[in-house]
């Protein structure tokens, strides 16, 4: 894992304490709201419906236990016990006192961590591949570029005052788990014919009110040119991007406004102009931060406890059968703890859950964590034989749910019970369909299911590309929740379909029943996935048993 | 004929704490809807906005929501003002933990 320089801890500290004297001044009076709004959002401080809001970055979700055990920390002291992890791989503390942030930040400067460019239109949080570093299809780890494009981007001049915000996320792997053609900028690692690894550049990803899938802009580019390559892209998006129209000032509106191929003509000229500039120091860079990323020590292990385990606790095999995934290593896993408990709020962990997960880590995982962006905890360096411990410790503390990549691992925005943007709740929806499913016991049966949800147009809850999306409108002062189906956010990006009328608050989840019905209804076998069966059978049949008033009127 | 005016409260989140509050017919900050100030005059909840919104070192983005007599004083009317007198759904944080 990165650790921070001496220049890294210098800078984090000098913007606190100059957060600090603003935040004074604003208290004081000498600030008005209009003066401080930038600069609080600069350190990710929003003001929400009800409190402030903290949203810190978690670096491509990677964290060790001290920071683990930081967040708990700060949950505890200065909000209400508990961290709401996000959508980008961020956690969010949804009540903290303006008077206190300057010492939350502070503490998070003390484990190597800060809120900066966590908000504003600025370059944001880059996200990784959760699996990065462990999974069993990677290329390369993908870490020590986003960590090279986290020095790069945090407080560079230029892309100070972007048109608008700006998120790049990037994989190293073909299977696409970071949602990276949702992404301003998407970089998968690849290897061209002559086996060369180099990255595949994707622009004008997006989702919000006009969702788009990122284009290829370059199939293939030499791994040492990608900072001067991502500031081309970044300096002629500064340059065309529009700033008349908020609505449409994300890349993908350029992109699509200007067309690629002019675009891509404006990228290449200024990436010829940039690319001497770099001179190599970027390169240094990268190779002492790709030293810090080595794949720890991980010593063969013997399988029998876990394979005992295995074959006599049918709890502890579901657990693995949803929860476990494929580790490089042989005889290692990587592990998915599930924040998403029947019933509760998805992506909450209180601060006893981060200890343990901390502790476990520690014990366990080479001292490592992830965020994924489906609001999940990774362990990622496991061995299979400590699976049985990790498991029953998970048992104790609301941990063990095992449900990753089911109905219920819903991934949901905080929407109208927090967020001042939101037209309607998600985090209800997400816990009564939830409820809902585990109540009928179906959801191992019903099989890989992503349901996502958002609580206005702006999509952080990634609706589009759900399986099922939700998203929650005002409709005449009321509650209405539109349905899409058919959107995949892996590799095979596909945006979805609305179904047709939303449905009231108190209609959405038998509406989610009544196409999980039709999907079983539908599927040749229990190995067609409802994506699958969907990509088969097309909409009708679920517009059918979603509207059987309208079908029947039509028929008449 | 012009349109019936929607009576309003004056509303805003405190500086310090950034708690939902209202304003009141003697100019204080209340955390309580039905003591806030039922404005039924446009001209009126306009004047009211501008001298609440020049308390800069009290509150944050004040606004007029609307609102309805109510037997113990004004209630919302819209859902997200509903949300605001009391807090998220899912935990009792917020006014509704104070209430």
């Amino acid at each position: 894992m990165y650790s921070y320089t001496e220049f890294d801890e210098a800078f984090v500290r000098e913007r606190v304490a100059q957060f600090r004297a603003q935040v004074e001044r604003r208290i004081d009076g000498s600030l008005t709201e209009d003066e401080f709004k930038p600069l609080r959002l600069m350190n990710g401080l929003y003001l929400q419906l009800h409190a402030y809001m903290l949203r810190v970055a978690v670096p491509y979700g990677t964290l060790n236990s001290r920071q683990m055990n930081q967040l708990a920390y700060i949950a505890e002291t200065w909000d209400k016990g508990y961290g709401h992890f996000t959508t980008r791989q961020n956690i969010q503390y949804n009540w903290p006192l303006l008077k206190d942030v300057p010492d939350m930040l502070d503490a998070l400067a003390d484990v190597g961590m800060h809120a900066i460019q966590t908000s504003g239109n600025t370059i944001r949080n880059v996200t990784a591949d959760h699996f990065a570093g462990a999974a069993a299809d990677e290329i390369e780890d993908p870490r020590p570029y986003a960590e090279l494009l986290r020095q790069w981007s945090t407080d560079h001049p230029e892309f100070q005052f972007l048109p608008r915000k700006f998120k790049i996320a990037v994989t190293g792997a073909p299977n696409d788990r970071a949602v990276v053609k949702a992404h301003d900028i998407g970089l998968e690692i690849v290897k061209n014919d002559a086996g060369e690894t180099g990255f595949r550049v994707l622009v004008g990803g997006g989702l919000g009110r006009t969702p788009m899938i990122g284009k290829v802009i370059r199939d293939f580019l030499p791994k040492d040119d990608l900072l001067p390559y991502c500031e081309a892209i970044v300096s002629v998006y500064n340059l065309l991007g529009r700033r008349d129209n908020k609505y449409k000032a994300r890349i993908k509106i350029t992109v699509h406004e200007n067309g690629l191929d002019e675009f891509k003509a404006q990228v290449e000229d200024r990436f010829a102009l940039l690319r001497g500039q770099f001179g190599g120091a970027d390169q240094q860079l990268l190779a002492e931060i790709k030293a810090q990323f080595a794949r720890p020590d991980l010593p063969a292990r013997d399988l029998s406890g876990f394979t005992t385990a295995y074959d006599n606790d049918p709890v502890f095999r579901a657990w693995v059968d949803t929860n476990v995934a494929e580790h490089a290593v042989d005889g290692y896993a990587l592990l998915t703890i599930s924040l998403k408990a029947h019933g509760e709020t998805p992506g909450d962990a209180t601060a006893e859950q981060m200890r343990e997960m901390a502790a476990l880590a520690a014990e366990y995982s080479s001292d490592e964590l992830r965020i994924s962006h489906e609001q999940n905890v990774i362990l990622p360096h496991v061995a299979k034989s400590d699976l049985p411990a990790i498991h029953a410790r998970l048992q104790q503390h609301g941990l063990a749910t095992a449900n990753i990549g089911l109905i219920s691992d819903i991934i949901a925005c905080p929407g109208m019970d927090y967020c001042a943007l939101a037209t309607a709740r998600s985090i209800p929806v997400a816990q009564q369909i939830a409820t809902r499913f585990d109540e009928l016991k179906m959801e191992h049966d019903i099989g890989p299911l992503k349901i996502k949800i958002s609580g206005c147009i702006n999509a952080c809850g990634h609706h589009h590309v759900g399986h099922i999306g939700i998203l929650g409108l005002d409709r005449a002062g009321v509650e209405n929740y539109q349905i899409t189906l058919g959107g995949d956010g892996t590799e095979d990006a596909a945006i979805g379909t609305r179904t047709g009328p939303g449905f009231a608050y108190d209609q959405i989840v038998p509406a989610i029943e009544t196409l999980v019905e039709t999907y079983l209804d539908e599927r040749e076998s229990p190995d067609e996935t409802f994506l699958d069966t969907y990509k088969r059978v097309g909409m009708a049949p679920f517009k059918a048993a979603l509207y059987p008033a309208e079908e029947k009127s039509r028929a008449a | 004929m012009s349109r019936q005016f929607t009576p309003k409260v004056v509303t805003a989140n405190a500086l310090l704490e950034g708690d939902v509050v209202y304003l009141t017919a003697d100019d204080t900050w209340t955390r309580d809807h039905a003591q806030a100030e039922l404005i039924e005059d446009e001209a009126h909840a306009q004047i009211r906005l501008v001298d609440a919104s020049a308390r800069a070192d009290e509150i944050v983005g004040a606004y007029l929501a609307d609102a309805k007599a109510g037997p113990d004083g004004p209630e919302p009317i819209h859902f997200r003002e509903v949300f605001r007198t009391r807090g998220p759904s899912n935990y009792a944080h917020g006014k509704q933990a104070e209430q």
